[in-house]
């Protein structure tokens, strides 16, 4: 075992493996991280928490981490390149090692001018760092961890038991590159890797043959990622605005239906979407497990987390197994 | 060649409007190049300075001046004796930043204002527009990435891209930015380099770029050579 958390645990025991995630609150409410995790605990072996997502400053990963430890959940700290130097970063990561983080995923981060997609003011005028890219931080990550040395190339005595994830969009531009790009992070070091969010099956299923071929999947254990529709606005959103999502034309038409079905009545058209969405959510959770080499899947219902434990549920991944760690 | 922008002209008349007269002064260089603060661009300002001075009811006199380049000593040296001469109490440069910092080394207690907004490091890409293509690192990757820059052209100087914002060729952060990384690895596909990308470039060293403190290239050769030329003269002499 290389950090010994329980989302290593269940993938090396072979289990189908479920992560969710948990967005931090804008303000310095625990209490809603806090609420957050007492509704999923045991719907998931471990809970991504957001590092100020679409650039907008939201209560820190970590801290926010150890809230979530306190209610039994395993957090998987996200920690981006955009804010923190190279310094920063591997103090961050020393201190939530110490604090019992025992997952971190490496991300690039949404670019400041991001701003929650205009709907947030965000800090489009912020100064970014980007010293080390999402690669690199991998690599960072595993030299603390099996080398016991800093990036800078100072020894440490205590190491980090870090179990190291990125991301991975199989479906961005320039696809054709996005299966080495893949590469590059099992290269660095990743042991996990979440997926973004995919609809499309097909195209999704093409790229991970051509990660199969490469062997990739031996070497990291990947989970594709099911961000939950939750109506027709969000899904027309993500497949004309977030890069490396296509929606295919059936799935916007099943949405579309359920929305009309509920004719004038607002909130019978709302329920319907939702419905509609966690039925999408659950067929695309199964069509994730049928596919090779896939390991898990990453659950994203974005401020809607009180819907997760329904979905994990109907696609017949619960109880959540046990695995004691060795003696 | 650095690529500036004039700021807007009620700007400059703020910075301006308490002095009694002031030496509008171009650049031949760069600023030229991209028409932002060559001799035609300097009589442009100078006019409409003069014509919101007369509308203010200000007692103003606008002089005009454009030198060959403001970032050189022997194209500069008579700056400071025509402001002394002509009784001068402020200058507006429109050279980039760099002729606005060494005019006001050698400007006394005389202010120098900035014209402009220097932008970047740049190319004319279409007439009326410059894009960015280099970030003055003082470390140049571009062999490594097909001669595209990896560190001024993706938004997030990426160094093992593309991130996952990359969207049908352009970036993130705005349909009209080109995505750097799409560009790099079209350019390699191209030169049939490509398989180079796999390598995993490691963290650089930025202490060669403005994170290391103000920079200085020191040429020892130079020097030497202009101390001897010194050392000629004044034997000669």
């Amino acid at each position: 075992m290389k950090s010994g958390s329980n989302l290593e645990r269940v993938l090396a025991a072979g289990h189908f493996a479920v992560t969710a995630e948990i967005g931090p609150p804008m303000d310095c409410n625990g209490e809603v991280v806090t609420e957050k995790a007492r509704l999923l605990r045991g719907y998931a072996d471990a809970f991504n928490i957001t590092d100020c997502q679409t650039a907008v400053v939201r209560m820190s990963s970590i801290a926010s981490a150890v809230l979530v430890m306190r209610e039994g959940l395993e957090p998987i700290a996200q920690m981006t390149c955009r804010d923190r130097n190279r310094i920063a970063i591997q103090a961050d990561i020393l201190g939530a090692a110490a604090l019992g983080v025992r997952n971190c995923l490496c991300i690039a981060g949404d670019h400041q001018s991001f701003g929650a997609a205009g709907k947030l003011k965000g800090h489009p005028g912020a100064k970014n760092v980007y010293d080390v890219d999402s690669i690199q931080l991998v690599a960072i990550l595993k030299g603390l961890r099996d080398e016991g040395r800093q990036q800078g190339g100072d020894e440490i005595e205590q190491t980090p038991p870090l179990w190291i994830g990125a991301v991975w969009t199989p479906m961005g531009d320039p696809v054709d590159f996005r299966p080495w790009r893949l590469a590059k992070k099992v290269a660095a070091g990743a042991d996990f890797i979440q997926t973004q969010g995919i609809y499309d099956m097909e195209l999704f299923r093409q790229q991970m043959k051509l990660a199969r071929d490469m062997g990739l999947h031996e070497k990291t254990a990947i989970l594709a990622g099911i961000i939950v529709p939750r109506n027709l606005g969000m899904l027309r959103y993500m497949d004309a605005a977030v890069a490396g999502v296509s929606v295919p034309q059936e799935l916007m038409a099943r949405m579309s239906a359920a929305r009309k079905s509920a004719g004038d009545d607002k909130a019978q058209a709302r329920r319907n979407q939702e419905e509609e969405g966690t039925k999408i959510a659950v067929e695309l959770i199964e069509q994730a497990r049928e596919t090779a080499g896939v390991r898990g899947v990453h659950i994203q219902a974005i401020e809607w987390e009180r819907k997760v434990p329904e979905i994990v549920e109907r696609a017949g991944l619960l109880p959540r197994p046990t695995v004691t760690p060795e003696a | 060649m650095i690529v500036a922008e004039r700021k807007p002209l009620g700007e400059i008349v703020e910075f301006i409007e308490g002095f009694r007269r002031v030496l509008v002064i171009g650049c031949g260089g760069c600023a030229t190049v991209c028409l932002a603060g060559g001799e035609t661009e300097t009589k442009i300002v100078g006019s409409a300075l003069r014509i919101a001075a007369r509308k203010a009811g200000r007692q103003q006199d606008v002089l005009e001046d454009c030198v060959m380049r403001q970032c050189e000593p022997e194209f500069v040296e008579a700056v400071p004796g025509r402001v002394r001469d002509e009784n001068i109490d402020a200058v507006l440069s429109l050279a980039c930043g760099v002729g606005v910092n060494f005019l006001a080394e050698r400007s006394g207690d005389v202010p120098v204002f900035p014209g402009l907004n220097t932008k970047f490091l740049g190319a004319t890409a279409e007439p009326g527009v410059w894009v960015e293509m280099c970030a003055g690192c003082g470390n140049c990757v571009l062999h490594l990435t097909g001669g595209i820059c990896p560190v001024a052209r993706c938004s997030k100087s990426i160094l093992n891209g593309p991130c996952g914002g990359s969207n049908d060729g352009k970036c993130e952060i705005s349909p009209d930015v080109d995505c750097g990384w799409e560009l790099i690895i079209r350019r390699m596909e191209r030169l049939g380099t490509l398989d180079r990308l796999v390598e995993i470039v490691d963290p650089r060293d930025w202490s060669s770029s403005p994170h290391g403190g103000p920079r200085r290239v020191v040429r020892e050769d130079l020097r030497q050579l202009a101390a001897e030329a010194e050392e000629e003269k004044a034997t000669t002499a």
